[in-house]
């Protein structure tokens, strides 16, 4: 080392954590991999042919719209791989591979890129997508779910448990509270197996990706207002049949926890999710829809830079309005 | 039950370099450097001129502003010149330089002084004034003026710094192993200064042996009076703020200072530096320096004359092992970065870091992805993710509806951001420009 070396200078920290964006990706796909065993496991080889397509092609419209547009390609920050599996665990397992296919582009092209790509997207890109394509194709989106076991060229279809709560499907035969929690039941890939989207939440909590309270405090609220005010209220079976039905237990890890569209702050959050359980137990209480998981959470990321704004958590030392005035 | 503050997070401490490490007693090359601000407060003047000979302990520089701390020679030799050197803060400073001639004579007016007890509160500040006693934690505020707080604050706590929350740091670990008496001395003149009849030392739970030895060095009737307090390893534990926060549970508000809520912290070598005074009457001339990193041969905590340059001190660890790519004065949390190796040891120099990586060069061209991480750990609790926002809007009002001011630049966004966004930096070139906006919208 010679005698006038001139050292590079910055500011301070001098130092920093090893975590980086695509390792809370990655933790993230490693917690959404028991869904994405157990739907394979109950629907068969074709609901992992949706996982795989949708994860391949929404890296691919990642890579292919970052290239177009002479962008830094970021495909490897593993944040489309996120999207994509998220809204193949949120389709039915019958689903035809180009409407999966379209519905990333969407999700990756419409919501994420055109806003900014990964932090700037208002909306989640897989809930959003999926609203899309319920949109669009409304019959193979809503009335064509498999009952587990059964799946291949010739599926039987049946009717969700949720329709079933619903009273929309005129007849089915309803799963055991059991069988409702391990995912022995009629329903969207991912989302059916209670158990399984828990061990992907304990997974997330210990690696410290997600809080607790997002999810905690729009499981209470939506559980509180079902058995309050349900179609059934005061039943303690129909509240856990919400629960353990449809998105909601899948959502609430998966979904509203999502970093770019919830509040930045603990207040914020609360309101946040309790806001999205306030809406899809209005929805599916009062709407058209069984499900109203994916327009009660997309509503609330709009309100989210509503929130960010005014629930600023209250700073360390802060004085008291009367203080403040002398 | 353990101390601690609301925020914060615990980070690697990487100080097994150099915790097991007695200090050594390192001595001085030929030249030494003395910029003539090493505090917070106003710009000293020399009091020798080219061609004097000085003895270790004589004063060098000094003024007459209430907030300042004078300097003194830390070798015996003579003033070889006044001029401009390179100051750890990367620019260069007003210094005087002092050629060494190895004699080590001692000036005069270096002699043992009564106890505390036998001098009155004014006589005891204006011995730690003169004996150039600052805030050793980096920052340097001269530890007088925090001991004269204004007369309608009344003071209830006097709490000596022992946190060491910074990663790598040892050197008021090792002071407190190895002197503990001169900090409990030192307390207790403290106490005596403020009229307090109890104090408290603060120490992290990572410093278990520390706070053994110190409870062991409190005898009978001295354990009503001095309480040491085992706090929760977690940065930032040392600042001001939060450890006030861990110990009396007042918050010092927004803009304030410690003596709002009836506190004063010192620094652990600070203290330390009020005995020696006192028995010795050696100004100060030293300081404990941790020399670690994973560049240095062999990290070491060392008692460095003031003035020595970091060159020298790198020579004393045996030199680099690996290339370095960064050389940082202090912690790596809060410390600066050196880019010149022959800046001098100051009274604020806590550690020399020598790290083969280097942070800035990581790539930062990702997007925020709100994952707020900054938020949770922001100990002021402010929202440096918005902060970044607003300061690249130029959005300054939004920044301060924000709480921009409070931020205390502790590091921790920038540490805890997994896409390198350094919040930090943002903020920090937010608040120069509120103040500057004010200091011109004030002048009209």
């Amino acid at each position: 080392m010679s005698e006038n070396t001139i050292f590079r200078v910055s500011s301070s920290p001098h130092i920093a954590t090893n975590e980086t964006t695509s390792r809370i990706m990655a933790d993230v796909l490693i917690a959404l991999m028991p869904c994405v065993i157990v739907g394979t496991f109950l629907f068969g080889i074709r609901a992992l042919a949706v996982v795989l397509t949708s994860a391949a092609a929404a890296m691919f419209f990642e890579w292919a719209y970052q290239k177009i547009t002479k962008q830094k390609i970021t495909t490897g920050d593993l944040s489309a791989a996120v999207t994509g599996v998220l809204l193949a665990l949120a389709l039915p397992p019958t689903i035809p591979l180009f409407m999966v296919i379209i519905g990333d582009l969407f999700a990756i092209v419409i919501v994420k890129q055109l806003f900014g790509g990964i932090g700037c997207n208002f909306v989640n890109p897989a809930l959003a997508a999926r609203a899309f394509m319920v949109a669009a194709w409304s019959a193979p989106m809503t009335a064509s779910y498999a009952t587990p076991f059964m799946s291949g060229p010739d599926a039987i279809t049946s009717a969700t448990p949720l329709a079933i709560l619903k009273g929309t499907a005129a007849e089915g035969i309803m799963p055991s509270i059991t069988e409702a929690f391990m995912g022995i039941k009629a329903g969207c890939i991912g989302e059916v197996s209670g158990i399984m989207i828990l061990v992907g939440f304990v997974y997330l909590l210990i690696r410290g990706v997600i809080s607790y309270k997002s999810t905690v405090t729009y499981l209470v609220v939506f559980a509180a207002l079902t058995y309050l005010f349900g179609k059934t209220p005061f039943s303690l079976e129909f509240t856990l049949y919400s629960l353990l039905t449809g998105t909601v237990l899948f959502g609430s890890v998966f979904m509203i926890t999502d970093y770019t569209t919830s509040p930045s702050t603990d207040k914020g959050r609360y309101v946040f999710a309790a806001g999205c359980a306030l809406l899809t137990f209005l929805i599916r209480r009062f709407g058209g829809y069984p499900e109203g998981f994916t327009y009660a959470v997309l509503l609330m990321n709009i309100c989210v830079p509503f929130i960010d704004k005014y629930m600023i958590p209250k700073k360390f030392g802060a004085r008291k309005k009367a203080e403040q005035k002398q | 039950m353990m101390h601690t503050f609301k925020g914060g997070m615990h980070i690697t401490d990487s100080k097994a370099y150099t915790n097991k490490l007695p200090i050594q007693t390192m001595s001085a090359g030929d030249l030494l450097y003395y910029p003539l601000q090493q505090h917070v407060g106003v710009m000293l003047s020399p009091v020798v001129s080219v061609g004097d000979s000085v003895k270790i302990g004589q004063l060098i520089a000094d003024s007459d502003a209430f907030i300042s701390a004078p300097i003194h020679a830390s070798v015996s030799g003579t003033v070889k010149d006044i001029g401009l050197y390179p100051h750890p803060s990367g620019v260069k400073m007003q210094s005087i330089v002092i050629e060494n001639d190895h004699q080590d004579a001692v000036d005069p007016s270096v002699q043992p002084m009564d106890d505390y007890f036998n001098y009155t509160h004014d006589q005891l500040i204006k011995i730690i004034r003169d004996a150039g006693i600052v805030g050793m934690g980096g920052a340097g505020f001269p530890t007088h003026v925090k001991l004269s707080p204004p007369p309608d604050k009344k003071i209830d706590y006097v709490i000596v710094n022992g946190a060491e929350c910074e990663p790598y740091l040892t050197s008021d670990h090792r002071v407190m192993l190895e002197t503990p008496d001169d900090i409990i001395y030192g307390l207790k003149t403290l106490m005596y200064i403020l009229g307090l009849k109890s104090g408290y030392i603060g120490i992290e739970a990572n410093k278990q042996d520390a706070i053994e030895t110190l409870r062991k060095h409190i005898d009978a009737d001295e354990y009503k009076q001095i309480n040491i307090v085992p706090l929760k390893t977690k940065y930032p534990q040392g600042s001001e703020k939060h450890l006030i926060k861990a110990i009396t549970k007042r918050s010092v508000p927004s803009g304030g200072l410690p003596a709002d809520v009836g506190a004063i912290v010192v620094n652990i070598d600070t203290c330390a530096a009020i005995t020696r005074k006192l028995k010795t009457g050696m100004p100060l001339i030293r300081r404990i320096v941790t020399i670690s990193g994973d560049a240095i041969s062999t990290p070491k905590n060392v008692s460095v004359p003031i003035g020595v340059p970091f060159k020298e001190l790198i020579e004393n660890a045996g030199g680099f092992s690996q290339e370095p790519k960064k050389i940082i004065m202090g912690g790596p949390m809060m410390g600066m970065a050196q880019h010149n190796l022959d800046t001098p040891v100051v009274k604020g120099t806590s550690a020399l870091l020598c790290l083969t990586t280097d942070v800035s060069l990581f790539d930062t061209t990702g997007n925020c992805i709100r994952c707020s991480r900054c938020v949770s750990a922001c100990p002021m609790r402010l929202a440096p993710l918005f902060l970044k926002k607003n300061v690249l809007a130029e959005n300054y009002e939004e920044c301060e509806r924000y709480n921009i001011m409070d931020c205390l630049e502790c590091g921790l966004c920038s540490y805890v951001c997994p896409s390198r966004q350094h919040p930090l930096q943002y903020i920090r070139m937010g608040k120069a420009q509120i103040t500057e906006n004010k200091r011109r919208g004030g002048q009209k």
